[in-house]
C-alpha cells in the first residue's frame, strides 16, 4: 500500500484547522464579530465626539482620528487572545483536542493552525471596527505595507499569547484573569489614547517597557505617519516576541504540558 | 507483519503509581484481538501510549513497522482510535466531526464529503449529519466515535470500551459491523468489560492485572486452561429425590435446577448418565457465568491474593 506524503498529509490538516476556526468564528459571530463593533462605536461616541471636542488636536490630528488605529488594534490584540485562548481550552476542556493530538499532525503545525485562527479573527475584528471608525472620521492610509505588518505581527504575537494562556488553563477563571488583570491595563496604557509625550518623564519611560505600545504605535505610523516611537524598532520588537512565543509555546506542546500524561 | 508490536513497555505516573511494569505484546495483521484486564490494569494506558496521548517511561511501540519513537506521525495514520470517553466537539455538527477528523488525517476535501457519507450511512447517522453532536443519544455518540475513527481507513482500529453504556440491539449491530470492518482487512484491538463480547468477537486474547501481562494467547488456548467449569442443568420434570452425584461439587438450586461444577478430567456424558440412571431427563444446559469471565475472575484473584 503506498503512503500518503507527510507533507501533504500536513497541508490538508493544516487547512481544516484553519477552516475549523474559521467556522467556529463565524458561527459564534454574535460573540465574536458582533462586540467589537459596538465597544468601538461607544468609543467613538464617548472618547471622540464627546470628549475628544474638547480634547482637541494630538500630534497635529483631530482627536478622534488619533485614537482610531490604537481602538482598531485593541480590538485586533483582544480578539485574537480570546480566540485561541477560547478555541484551546474548549477544545482542552472538552476533550476534543485528543482528535488533534492523535492525528498524524506535529505540535509545530496545530500551534500554526490556532495562530492562523487568531490571526484570521483579528484580521475580520480589525476590518469591523475600521468600517465603524469610517462613520465618524477620515482615516487616511500613509504607509498600507507597514499597516498590513503591524497588525499581522501584532495579531500572531497575541494568538500565540492566547495559546500560552490555554495550555497552563485548568479552568475558565484561568483564563479571564490574564486579559483582565495584565493584557487590558497594558493596551489602556499603551497609548491607545494618548501620545507619551504627554506623560511625566518617569511614566513615559515606564511606557517604553510595554510591548503594546510599540505595536499600536507602529500602526498608528501606517494610518497617520506619527508615531511615539521608532517603526523600525517596533517591528524588530514585535518579529522578536512572535519568534519566541512560537519557540515556547511548540517546546510547551513537545513536552506535553497540559495536555498530555 | 505485526500491526502492533509492543517489547518491555513501562509506565509510571508524576504522582509515582506505576501503570505498567514491562508489556511485551504483539498483535499479527488482520487480527480481532482483546485486550482485556480489571480497572485500573493498565489498558487504557497502554492504549494512550500508542496513540501518543501518554509518554511512555521505557519500552517501544511499534506500528505496522513505524516505530512511534522515530516515526511517530506515520505510525499514527495507520491508528484509528475509539476512546473510552466521548472526546469530539460536542457543539458541532455530527457531518463536520467526520469531514474535519478526515482533514486532520490529510483526507482531501472531496474524499473526505465521500467517506464522511459513506460511514455515517454505515453506522445509521446519515439521517443525523446535520445534528448538532451533543443532542444525539449514548447509543449514537459511540457509533459517532467508530465512524470518525474509521473515516481515515486506518489498518489498525483500537477500541476502549466502545459499548459501555450501550443496549444489546445496538451493541449485537455493532458487533456485526465490526466483524465486517475485520473481515476486510482492518486489524482491531479492543478492551471490553463484557467478556461475552471478546469471547465472541476475538481470535487472540491479552489479560492484563497490576501493569503485566498475565496471559497472552489463542482465545481457545486460554479458555482451554480454565480447569472447571459450572454448568446448570434444567429437567424436564421436577426431580422425584435429590439427584446424587458422588465426585461432583453440585447444588440443587430448585426441584428443576441442578448446578454442576466440572473439573477439566471430568466428563458430562459421565453426569447425564447419573442422571438418567435416576430416572432424571435433562431439559437444557448453559454456563452459569461466561467462560471466559471465569477464567478471568479465577486469574485477576489469584493475582489478588
Amino acid at each position: 500500500m503506498a503512503e500518503e506524503p507527510l507533507g501533504r498529509i500536513r497541508r490538508i490538516g493544516f487547512q481544516t484547522v484553519v477552516r475549523r476556526e474559521f467556522s467556529r468564528i463565524l458561527r459564534i459571530w454574535g460573540q465574536t464579530l458582533v462586540p467589537p463593533a459596538v465597544t468601538a462605536a461607544l468609543y467613538f461616541v464617548i472618547f471622540g465626539s464627546l470628549i475628544g471636542r474638547r480634547i482637541g488636536q494630538m500630534d497635529g490630528f483631530d482627536y478622534t482620528q488619533y485614537i482610531a488605529p490604537g481602538l482598531i488594534m485593541m480590538a485586533v490584540i483582544s480578539n485574537s487572545y480570546a480566540n485561541v485562548v477560547s478555541s484551546f481550552f474548549g477544545a482542552k476542556f472538552g476533550k476534543h483536542i485528543e482528535e488533534l493530538l492523535v492525528a498524524p499532525l506535529p505540535n509545530w503545525l496545530i500551534v500554526l493552525g490556532y495562530v492562523a485562527g487568531g490571526l484570521l479573527r483579528g484580521l475580520l475584528v480589525g476590518v469591523v471596527v475600521t468600517v465603524v471608525a469610517l462613520f465618524f472620521t477620515h482615516v487616511p492610509v500613509t504607509h498600507p505595507f507597514i499597516v498590513a505588518g503591524s497588525v499581522f505581527l501584532t495579531a500572531v504575537v497575541f494568538s500565540l499569547g492566547g495559546f500560552f494562556n490555554a495550555i497552563f488553563a485548568k479552568n475558565f477563571d484561568q483564563i479571564s484573569w490574564f486579559p483582565t488583570f495584565v493584557l487590558t491595563p497594558l493596551i489602556y496604557l499603551g497609548g491607545v489614547f494618548y501620545s507619551v509625550t504627554l506623560l511625566p518623564p518617569w511614566a513615559a519611560k515606564l511606557s517604553y517597557g510595554n510591548p503594546i505600545l510599540y505595536m499600536v504605535n507602529a500602526f498608528r505610523h501606517g494610518f497617520l505617519g506619527t508615531s511615539d516611537v521608532d517603526p523600525g524598532l517596533a517591528f524588530m520588537i514585535m518579529g522578536a516576541f512572535a519568534v519566541a512565543m512560537y519557540v515556547v509555546v511548540v517546546m510547551l506542546m513537545n513536552r506535553g504540558v497540559g495536555i498530555r500524561e | 507483519m505485526q500491526a502492533l508490536s509492543i517489547r518491555g513497555l513501562t509506565k509510571t505516573y508524576a504522582n509515582g503509581v506505576q501503570a505498567l511494569r514491562g508489556i511485551d505484546l504483539d498483535v499479527a495483521e488482520g487480527d480481532f484481538f482483546a485486550l482485556l484486564g480489571p480497572n485500573g490494569a493498565g489498558k487504557t494506558t497502554t492504549i494512550g501510549i500508542i496513540v501518543s496521548m501518554v509518554e511512555k517511561s521505557g519500552g517501544t511501540v511499534s506500528v505496522f513497522g513505524h516505530d512511534i519513537d522515530r516515526a511517530l506521525d506515520r505510525a499514527k495514520t495507520c491508528i484509528g482510535l475509539v476512546p473510552q470517553e466521548i472526546n469530539f466537539n460536542q457543539f458541532e455538527k455530527v457531518f463536520t466531526v467526520i469531514s474535519n477528523q478526515a482533514g486532520f488525517y490529510g483526507i482531501p476535501r472531496a474524499l473526505a464529503v465521500e467517506r464522511s457519507e459513506k460511514y455515517l450511512r454505515q453506522l445509521q447517522l446519515w439521517d443525523k449529519r446535520d445534528t448538532i453532536a451533543r443532542s444525539l443519544s449514548g447509543g449514537m455518540k459511540r457509533r459517532l466515535m467508530i465512524a470518525r475513527a474509521l473515516v481515515h481507513e486506518p489498518r489498525l482500529l483500537i477500541l476502549d470500551e466502545p459499548t459501555a453504556g450501550v443496549d444489546i440491539e445496538i451493541r449485537r449491530s455493532m458487533w456485526d459491523f465490526l466483524r465486517g470492518i475485520n473481515a476486510q482487512g482492518t486489524t482491531i484491538i479492543l478492551t471490553t468489560h463484557y467478556l461475552e463480547e471478546a469471547e465472541s468477537l476475538c481470535r487472540h486474547i491479552a489479560i492484563i492485572d497490576g501493569g503485566r501481562i498475565i496471559e497472552h494467547g489463542t482465545m481457545s488456548g486460554v479458555i482451554r486452561k480454565l480447569n472447571q467449569e459450572t454448568f446448570v442443568l434444567n429437567f424436564r420434570a421436577p426431580a422425584a429425590a435429590p439427584p446424587q452425584l458422588p465426585g461432583y461439587a453440585f447444588r440443587a438450586t430448585d426441584d428443576h435446577t441442578l448446578e454442576v461444577d466440572v473439573r477439566k478430567e471430568q466428563g458430562l456424558n459421565d453426569i447425564f448418565a447419573r442422571l438418567s440412571q435416576q430416572g432424571i431427563e435433562v431439559d437444557s444446559m448453559r454456563n452459569k457465568v461466561n467462560r471466559l469471565e471465569e477464567l478471568f475472575m479465577r486469574l485477576v484473584e489469584r493475582r489478588g491474593g
